[in-house]
C-alpha cells in the first residue's frame, strides 16, 4: 500500500524534464523569507537569553526591555522562520505531488507573500511600540488579526485549490498534514482572538472572554500552535522531505493514516495541561492530562514511520549530513513528545511549571524538531530551486549540524538543571519548618544556567549563519573544492570497473 | 484501508472531515466553562478595576509583565505560605484579558496589593537593583517621566461594560474624575471609594502635578489579590467543581 502513497511523488518526478508549470518563483521567496527571518529570530532570541543574564542589556529603554522584546523573539521564530518554512515547503510540496501549478496563478500567492511579511511587521512592530494583547503567542492586535485572516484564506485557497486541480487521484500524505495545519490554525486563530476594540481608529482591544475562561480558550489555543502550526505542518514536511532526500518510500502507509487521524484528534485536548493547579476546574486539568499522555502514541508512530523510512538507506546517515538534520529532526521529535506527556502528569508539572523546565521543553522541540526539519528541507530545496547540480559544501551543512547539536544540547541540559533546580528550591523547608529560600535566592542561583543557555543559543545562531554563507554561495553557483572532490570520487566509483 | 481512500481522493471530504475532528475538544473543553456555575466560586468582594487601576493594567500588559510573573497561586504548602491564599476563578472573573501567566522568573503577583509601600514599588520599578541587587528585571524608569493617557479612560470601560464587566453608568460618568482622585489624597475621595473599595488613594510617584504611568502601574500592583476577604471564608464556599 506504501507504494500507492509514494507514486504520486515519483509520477511528479519523472515530469520534472517536461516543461514544468509550477510556480517556483513564490517558493523562492518564501525560502529567502524563511532563511532571513530565522537567523532574525535566533537573533532576538540570543539577546533576551543575556538580558537574563545580564539585566543592564536591557538598556534602560522602553523599547528593549525583556518583556516587549520576548514576543519579538517568539512572533519571529514560530510565525516569520515556521510560518515561512511551512509555506514554502507546502507550496512546493503541492505543486510537485499534485502535479500542477498554484490555484489562483502568480499574483494571488504573490499577494500571499507581501501579505504575510506584512502581518510579520505589523506584529513586530506593534510589540517594541507597546501594542499588544498581553496573550502568549497571540500577541498581535485585533487590527493585525484582522490582517492575518484575510491572509490566511487566501492561502487556504490557494493550496485546497490546486489540491482541486490536481493530476493525481490520491492527495498525497504530506498535504493532509499541511491541510490539517492550515484549517485548524484558521479555528484557532478566530476563535481566540475574539475582541472589542476600544476605538476602530485606535491599537487596542480587551478581549471577549474573561478569566478562567479566557485562560482555557488561550491555551487550547496556546497548546495547539505546538500541535498544529508546529507539528502538523512541519510533519507535512517530513513526509515529503525524508522519503525524497533518503530516496525510500514512506514506511508504512497504514501508520501514516492511524497517525494522521490520532494526531489531529488528540492535539486539540492537551491545552488544559498549561493550567494544572491552577483555577481552573479540576475536571478539565483532568481531561488535558489525559489525551496529553494519549498523545505519546500518535506522536511516536509518526516519529516510528519517520526514521523507519531509512530503512535500506541507513548508511546515507554518514555521507549527506542534510538527511543527517532530517532525521535528527525526528529524533528531537520523538525525545520532546515523550517529554511532553510526562510534564502534563499532574505531580511532574507541580514541579515543572512555571519553571523553565518549560523553557528547556520548548526549545528541545523548537530548535532539535523545527529548526533542524526547515534546515534539512532548506538544504534540500535551495539546490532544486536554483537549478544548481547540488550545495557549495556538504562539510560546511555538517559543521552546520555540529555546531547547532552542541548548542541545543547546552540550550537544554542548562534547562533542565535550572528548572528542577528552581522548582526544588520553591518548595524546600528548613529543619524548622520554614521556607529555605526567598525567591530572589532562586533568582541568583539560576545565573550560571542562564549563562549557558545564552552560549548554547549563540551556539545555534553561529550554526544558521554557516548556513546563510553555504546558501549564498549556493545560489550564486559556486562548488567548493572538497564538494567538487566528492563529486569526483563518488563519479569514479561509480564508473564500471575496467 | 479502502475506505480511506474515499477520503483520501476528495480534498471538501477531507476538509470537513478535518474540521469536525479538531473541533471536538475545544467544545467540550471550552463550552461547560460557560455553563457549569460551580466554576466561579461564590465571595464577596471581586469588583471591576477603578480607572486609575485599569490604566495600571493596560500598561502591565503593554510592558509584557506576565513574560516573567504568574498571577496565579497554586494549592501548595509552599506557594499559600510564600504568597497567600491560593487564587480563586473568581478573582479574575473581570479580567480582559487574564494574566495567570506561565513563567515565574520573578515572583508571583496574586497578591502583591498591600505587601510592598508605594515608594517601595516607584523605586523598584525605577531601578529593581538599587532595591534588590540580585534582580534580573528591566527598570521602567520611563513610566515615571510619562503622562498617563487617560483621555480614553471612559471608553475602555464601556468596552469592558459591552463584554460583560458590571461597571455602572455612575462609574463611567465619573471614570477621569476618579482616575485624578486615585492619584491625589488632598481629593474628596468618598466617591471614588464608595465605587471602587479598598482603591490606594496615593500620590505614588511623588509627582503632584501630574498622573504618570507609574501611578497607574503602582496603582494596578496595590489592589492585586485585595479584593476578597478571606477571614470568613469556608471551605465549603470555595468548592469548585
Amino acid at each position: 500500500m506504501s507504494a500507492v502513497a509514494a507514486t504520486a511523488d515519483q509520477a511528479a518526478g519523472a515530469v520534472r524534464s517536461e516543461a514544468t508549470p509550477y510556480n517556483e518563483a513564490i517558493v523562492r521567496m518564501f525560502t529567502v523569507a524563511t532563511i532571513f527571518w530565522g537567523v532574525v529570530g535566533f537573533l532576538m532570541g540570543v539577546i533576551i537569553a543575556y538580558q537574563l543574564a545580564f539585566p543592564l542589556l536591557n538598556l534602560d529603554l522602553e523599547w528593549t526591555t525583556f518583556g516587549r522584546l520576548r514576543p519579538v523573539h517568539t512572533s519571529a521564530v514560530i510565525f516569520a522562520f515556521g510560518g515561512n518554512a511551512l509555506l514554502a515547503t507546502s507550496l512546493y510540496v503541492v505543486q510537485r505531488t499534485c502535479r500542477t501549478s498554484l490555484f489562483g496563478g502568480p499574483a494571488l500567492a504573490s499577494f500571499l507573500f507581501w501579505g504575510y511579511q506584512l502581518f510579520i511587521l505589523l506584529a513586530a512592530s506593534g510589540y517594541v511600540l507597546g501594542i499588544s494583547q498581553g496573550r502568549e503567542y497571540a500577541e498581535p492586535e485585533w487590527y493585525v488579526d484582522l490582517w492575518l485572516t484575510i491572509v490566511w484564506v487566501v492561502y487556504l485557497v490557494i493550496f485546497a485549490g490546486t489540491i482541486i486541480q490536481r493530476k493525481e487521484a490520491h492527495i498525497y500524505v504530506a498535504n493532509w498534514f499541511y491541510l490539517a495545519f492550515i484549517i485548524t490554525i484558521a479555528m484557532l486563530h478566530i476563535g481566540n482572538n475574539l475582541a472589542l476594540p476600544v476605538s476602530f481608529l485606535g491599537t487596542d482591544s480587551y478581549p471577549v472572554a474573561s478569566g478562567v475562561q479566557d485562560a482555557m480558550t488561550q491555551w487550547w489555543y496556546g497548546h495547539n500552535a505546538v500541535g498544529f502550526f508546529l507539528t502538523a505542518g512541519f510533519l507535512g514536511m517530513m513526509y515529503y522531505f525524508v522519503p525524497k532526500r533518503a530516496n525510500r518510500p514512506v514506511y508504512s502507509y497504514r501508520l501514516s493514516i492511524v497517525h494522521f487521524w490520532a494526531l489531529t484528534f488528540l492535539y486539540i485536548w492537551a491545552g488544559p495541561h498549561h493550567l494544572h493547579y491552577t483555577a481552573l476546574p479540576d475536571w478539565a486539568q483532568t481531561l488535558g492530562m489525559t489525551f496529553s499522555i494519549m498523545l505519546w502514541m500518535p506522536s511516536w508512530g509518526g516519529m516510528i514511520n519517520g526514521i523507519m523510512t531509512l530503512s535500506g538507506a541507513w548508511d546515507k546517515l554518514r555521507t549527506d549530513p542534510v538527511l543527517r538534520f532530517l532525521v535528527a529532526a525526528v529524533a528531537f521529535y520523538g525525545m520532546s513528545t515523550f517529554e511532553g506527556p510526562v510534564m502534563s502528569i499532574k505531580p511532574v508539572n507541580a514541579l515543572s511549571h512555571y519553571t523553565d523546565w518549560t523553557v528547556g521543553h520548548v526549545h528541545s522541540g523548537a530548535l532539535g524538531w523545527v529548526a533542524f526539519v526547515s534546515f534539512g528541507a532548506m538544504y534540500f530545496l535551495v539546490p532544486k530551486l536554483w537549478k544548481r547540480e547540488g550545495l557549495y559544501s556538504l562539510k560546511l551543512v555538517s559543521y552546520h549540524f555540529w555546531i547547532a547539536t552542541i548548542g541545543i544540547v547546552l540550550y537544554i541540559t542548562a534547562m533542565w538543571v535550572s528548572g528542577i533546580l528552581q522548582g526544588l528550591m520553591w518548595r524546600a523547608y528548613d529543619s524548622f519548618g520554614f521556607l529555605q529560600y526567598s525567591f530572589v535566592e532562586t533568582v541568583e542561583a539560576m545565573h550560571p544556567f542562564y549563562l549557558i543557555r545564552a552560549i548554547g543559543g549563540t551556539l545555534f545562531l553561529l550554526g544558521s549563519l554557516v548556513m546563510v554563507y553555504n546558501i549564498i554561495r549556493t545560489i550564486r553557483g559556486d562548488v567548493s573544492a572538497e564538494t567538487a572532490e566528492d563529486a569526483k570520487i563518488i563519479n569514479g566509483a561509480m564508473a564500471p570497473a575496467e | 484501508m479502502n475506505w480511506h481512500e474515499k477520503i483520501e481522493k476528495n480534498v471538501m471530504l477531507m476538509a470537513v472531515l478535518i474540521l469536525i475532528t479538531v473541533s471536538l475538544g475545544g467544545l467540550v473543553e471550552i463550552v461547560p466553562l460557560y455553563n457549569i456555575e460551580a466554576t466561579i466560586e461564590k465571595v464577596d468582594g471581586v469588583r471591576p478595576y477603578s480607572p486609575l487601576e485599569l490604566r495600571g493594567r493596560d500598561i502591565y500588559i503593554r510592558e509584557g509583565c506576565y513574560t516573567c510573573h504568574s498571577q496565579m497561586i497554586r494549592p501548595f504548602k509552599d506557594e499559600v505560605e510564600r504568597y497567600g491564599h491560593y487564587s480563586l476563578a473568581a478573582e479574575s472573573m473581570y479580567d480582559h484579558p487574564f494574566q495567570w501567566g506561565s513563567k515565574r522568573t520573578g515572583p508571583d503577583l496574586a497578591r502583591v496589593g498591600g505587601k510592598y509601600s508605594n515608594d517601595w514599588h516607584v523605586a523598584h520599578l525605577e531601578s529593581p537593583r538599587q532595591v534588590v541587587p540580585e534582580s534580573v528585571m528591566p527598570p521602567y524608569a520611563f513610566l515615571t517621566k510619562k503622562n498617563l493617557d487617560s483621555s480614553d479612560v471612559a471608553a475602555r470601560m464601556e468596552t469592558l461594560q459591552t463584554l460583560g464587566v458590571p461597571y455602572t453608568a455612575e462609574q463611567i460618568a465619573n471614570a477621569e474624575a476618579d482616575l485624578k482622585a486615585q492619584t491625589d489624597p488632598e481629593e474628596d475621595t468618598e466617591g471614588l471609594l464608595a465605587r471602587y473599595p479598598k482603591a490606594e488613594v496615593a500620590n505614588f510617584d511623588g509627582n503632584a502635578g501630574k498622573v504618570s504611568e507609574m501611578d497607574a502601574l503602582v496603582a494596578y500592583l496595590q489592589i492585586l489579590g485585595q479584593m476578597v476577604d478571606f477571614t470568613d471564608l469556608e471551605a465549603e464556599d470555595l468548592r469548585q467543581y
